[in-house]
Parts: structure tokens; C-alpha cells; sequence
């Protein structure tokens, strides 16, 4: 990723807090140090609003998801997005932090079509429940596999198969 | 009497020539109009990551091959660029320089099998030898550099495996007037083909916000007039040393990709003669790498430009020899998702053409 103007991330920053309390997020805004990435982490339940602002607000107008990764971080999984503005060629990447205790987040589907097979992979093989997603089904296990292999914890429920 | 009709549910795969792999869709259809198509996947998923997690860096580089087998050498890039990234490390220009001269001759070879196949998809039998005739010369040369013909486990972090042996890059500089020659040689063949012209024209139409928002990439976004090539976007390797353009079409249909995949042969080509010409003389291979590779604590996300599209890196390092996280973005995977979109309507004999002009590579679907 090409480095960004710091003056863009503190533009951000300043209209993320503009339109949500302080204690949506986990942390605002931060730029990534090894790529340069400007990166916001948000608790799950307004994980949506925030993406909405991010993809509707003119200002920024992330049009384009590129990846969705899950990662299972034992004290909390956190669901990434790397947005793309095709026009500006500015990037964020959206962290979600969605808690082991209810291991659910809002869909980010309606905004962008990209996120429907990868929030279903991340379902399927992490265990988060999308909210609002329009075919939340397992899509690389077969339906009736037990547990969710890339969690830590994952213990085979066949050994043999 | 009124006549019974019914929806008719068939199923597509996962063993059928066309699905290039193990890809299985089921469709219902409404006499030769599909009304619903629902895509199954799966049967060859690997757990590629999973595995990862217990693997050294160099370990996992062998498993890169087996994703997109069509184009390993692009996956054993993604994966050592992004570590070497997150471990700032210097590569020597002559590794560096091979790496992209084998990229290059990838995305011809990848670009060739889609050709074959996808024209012997919609039913011409001889441009599939043609293709693999061409290519043919491409796996040798890769077998002679690296002794594999497709999973070349060619890549290390902080360089290549093996130098090009004597005579290699003469044999690479002979290819590209030979393969400009037989591409002219496809264009009279094919692209002008009114057969071809009417199977693939106004096919699987769709436009650049529909592209954008499924999140395609490669070809099938470039079909619609988005000139997105992340070798000019976010420049990696030597790219932005060589002088090429990036081919779009504006119509956005199965015919469009096919023009776009055939120009971008003719770029790599151009890419491969500047590379000939300045390639450096003598050098190391391999940069200085620690004995064990360990990134630092840190995370980051690398994508480059595979034939197929956007193939990602996302790593997720806790300073050990092995990745915490390590999540591929793979472009035939993601590029797959419109499929039903653009069946939905469609008259059954357009479901292989549809399907064909993606080009997935199903080993990449499943991981």
C-alpha cells in the first residue's frame, strides 16, 4: 500500500467522531506502521453505521471491498474489510471486534455484494454470525461439519475424516 | 387440455469438463431459461490456511502452487513479497528481475490455457492444441529453471531457488518474436470469428458500478472500462521500471474479456523484451535472510496483479517462525460471486460461456 497523507487520516478521524460517540470505536483512527494502511477498529454493534459513513459519505466513498479476512485473536475475533476508493486511490481497512460471548456482527453485504461469499467463508470456518446476511450457510465444509476449523480452539470432531 | 409445465432442476458438476476442476452449480430452469442457479463449492478445499498455521514461511510456499496451479508462480510471489515486506528486506536485482521474467511468461501461460479451454468450451477443438502447443514452450522453460512444469516451489523469501541456467534467457529472448507471431496467428483464427463474434458478443453483460460492487478484478473488471491493474495502481517488484499499458474494453461482455486477456499476452510480451535488455548481468539470487525467517509482530496486507485478478496476502505475524494468520484473497474466488447474477435470464447453452469467460481456477475457489 503507498503511503497516505496524514492529513487525510486526521480528516477522517475527525468526521468518524463527528458522527458516532467515542465509544463505538475501539480505536478511531491509526495509521498501520509496516504498510501504511489507515486502519479503524469498531466494536460489532455499529459496525454498520460506521461502514455506511465509509462507503456514503462523498468525502470518502469506499466503492470498492477487495478482502475480507477473519482472524481469530482468542480474546475476541476480529473481521477485517480493505476498502478501496477506485477514484482516489485512498484505502482503509475496517476492523471489527466482535466478542467471543455473542460471536456476532451486522452484515456488511447490503453495502457491498463483495463481502457475501467472504462473510459466508468466515461464518463457515470462524464461527461469526452476520447479521442481516441474505444466505448465511457454511461454503467450504460440508453443511453438517462440527465446530469451526480456524478458531484456536478447534478440536477435529472425527479425527479420522 | 392445458399443457403441464414444470421448473426443471439440474445439476452441473462438480465432474464436467467445463467447470474446469470440481465446480458444481445447480441450476432450475424454466424450459432453456435459467430462473435460479445456485453455485456449490468446496470439494477441494484444502484448508490452506489452516495448514499455514502450523508451517514455517518457507514451508507454506509449496501449498501457494496448489491454489492456482494455473499460475503458481504469482502465488509464491504473493506470499514471499508480503513477508519480505513486513521483514524489510532488500532483494537482489537479478532475483528480482527473474521473479517478473517468470511472472511475465506465467500470465502468457495462464492466459493461453484459458484460451484453449475456454474455446474448446463453446465448441472449437483446434485452437485447445494451438494453446497448448504454445504454452508447452513456456513449461519447459520453467522445467529447465526450476525442474517442475506447474508447481515450481521456485520462490524463496529474499530471492529464487535457482539461477538461469546457461542458455535460458537466450531461449526466453527466442520466445517472444515466435509467440507475437502465433498470437497474430490466434486473432486471424478466432477473434474475427463470426461464430465466435455471436456466441460471445452482448453474453454476460455487465457494467463498471456492477463490477465495483462484486468486487471483480483482472480481466473481468477491465472488460468495463476500469483501467485497474495493480502493477500501475500499487506498484510492486520492478514494474514501475517497464513501459506498458493496461488494455480495457468499454462493452463489459464475455467478448470484451476475451479481447482484454489476449492484449494483456501482447503486454507481458512487451514487459519480457525491455526486461531481456536490461536484465542484469552477474548478482546474487538471494538476499540476506535470516536462517529463520520471523517477521516481526505486525500485520499487513499485500495484493499484486495475478492473471486471474487481485491476489491478496493478509498476514498476521506474532514475531514467531510461523504465521498467526495468514488469509489469502484469491481472485477466482471472489470473481465467481456474480455468477448467478449474470445466469439469471440466460438461456442454458450461454451457462458454459458465462461461466468459461470468468476463468476460475477451482483449486483457487476452494483453497
Amino acid at each position: 500500500m503507498e503511503q497516505q497523507t496524514v492529513s487525510w487520516v486526521e480528516h477522517l478521524g475527525a468526521l468518524l467522531e463527528a458522527s458516532f460517540s467515542a465509544d463505538c470505536f475501539i480505536c478511531p483512527t491509526v495509521v498501520n506502521a509496516p504498510d501504511g494502511l489507515v486502519t479503524i477498529t469498531v466494536g460489532a454493534t455499529h459496525a454498520f453505521d460506521v461502514a455506511q459513513l465509509l462507503k456514503q459519505h462523498p468525502q470518502v466513498a469506499m466503492n470498492y471491498l477487495r478482502n475480507v479476512s477473519g482472524v481469530d485473536l482468542e480474546t475476541h475475533i476480529e473481521v477485517v474489510y480493505h476498502l478501496t476508493n477506485t477514484t482516489t486511490l485512498q484505502h482503509v481497512c475496517l476492523k471489527v471486534h466482535v466478542p467471543l460471548e455473542t460471536e456476532t456482527m451486522p452484515s456488511l453485504t447490503p453495502l457491498w455484494e463483495t463481502a457475501n461469499w467472504n462473510e459466508r467463508e468466515i461464518y463457515d470456518l470462524l464461527g461469526v454470525t452476520f447479521g442481516g446476511h441474505p444466505d448465511l450457510r457454511r461454503i467450504m465444509m460440508s453443511d453438517e461439519w462440527v465446530g469451526h476449523p480456524l478458531r484456536k480452539n478447534y478440536e477435529p470432531h472425527d479425527p479420522e475424516v | 387440455m392445458a399443457l403441464r409445465t414444470e421448473e426443471l432442476l439440474l445439476n452441473v458438476g462438480p465432474q464436467h469438463p467445463s467447470t474446469h476442476g470440481v465446480f458444481r452449480i445447480v441450476v432450475t430452469l424454466d424450459g432453456e431459461v435459467i430462473t435460479d442457479a445456485t453455485p456449490v463449492m468446496g470439494y477441494l478445499h484444502r484448508g490452506t490456511e489452516k495448514l499455514a498455521e502450523n508451517l514455517t514461511y518457507t514451508q507454506i510456499i509449496p501449498y501457494t502452487d496448489r491454489m492456482d496451479y494455473v499460475s503458481a508462480m504469482t502465488n509464491n510471489y504473493v506470499l514471499c513479497h508480503t513477508v519480505e515486506k513486513l521483514m524489510q528486506l532488500e532483494i537482489p536485482p537479478r532475483a528480482e528481475f527473474l521473479r517478473l521474467i517468470v511472472m511475465e511468461l506465467q500470465r502468457i501461460a495462464s492466459h493461453l490455457v484459458w484460451w484453449g479451454t475456454y474455446l474448446l468450451d463453446i465448441g472449437a477443438m483446434s485452437p485447445f492444441l494451438y494453446a497448448f502447443r504454445d504454452r508447452e514452450t513456456i513449461i519447459n522453460l520453467f522445467n529447465e529453471l526450476c525442474g517442475a512444469r506447474l508447481t515450481y516451489f521456485y520462490m524463496r523469501i529474499g530471492g529464487v531457488k535457482w539461477d538461469a541456467p546457461p542458455g535460458w534467457l537466450e531461449k526466453v529472448r527466442d520466445f517472444i518474436p515466435y509467440m507475437r507471431k502465433q498470437l497474430q496467428q490466434y486473432h486471424d483464427l478466432v477473434s474475427g470469428n463470426e461464430l465466435v463474434i455471436a456466441r460471445l458478443k452482448g453474453i454476460g453483460t455487465y457494467d463498471a458500478s456492477t463490477a465495483l460492487a462484486y468486487g471483480l478484478s483482472g480481466a473481468n473488471l477491465r472488460c468495463t472500462g476500469v483501467a485497474w491493474d495493480l502493477r500501475k495502481i500499487q506498484p510492486y517488484s520492478l514494474y514501475p521500471q517497464f513501459d506498458f499499458d493496461i488494455p480495457v474494453a468499454q462493452t463489459g461482455d464475455c467478448y470484451a474479456r476475451y479481447t482484454v486477456r489476449l492484449a494483456e499476452i501482447a503486454q507481458s510480451l512487451h514487459i519480457l523484451e525491455q526486461a531481456m535488455r536490461i536484465f542484469p548481468e552477474g548478482g546474487e539470487i538471494m538476499g540476506k535472510v535470516p536462517r529463520i525467517v520471523r517477521p516481526p509482530e505486525g500485520e499487513i496486507y499485500v495484493a499484486i496483479e495475478s492473471p486471474r485478478g487481485e491476489i491478496g496476502c493478509y498476514l498476521v505475524s506474532k514475531g514467531k517462525d510461523k504465521p498467526y494468520r495468514l488469509k489469502f484473497r484469491r481472485p477466482s474466488f471472489v470473481n465467481l460471486q456474480i455468477l448467478p447474477k449474470l445466469l439469471i435470464g440466460e438461456s442454458m447453452t450461454n451457462l458454459v460461456t458465462i461461466l468459461g469467460a470468468i476463468d476460475i481456477v477451482v483449486g483457487e475457489v476452494d483453497a
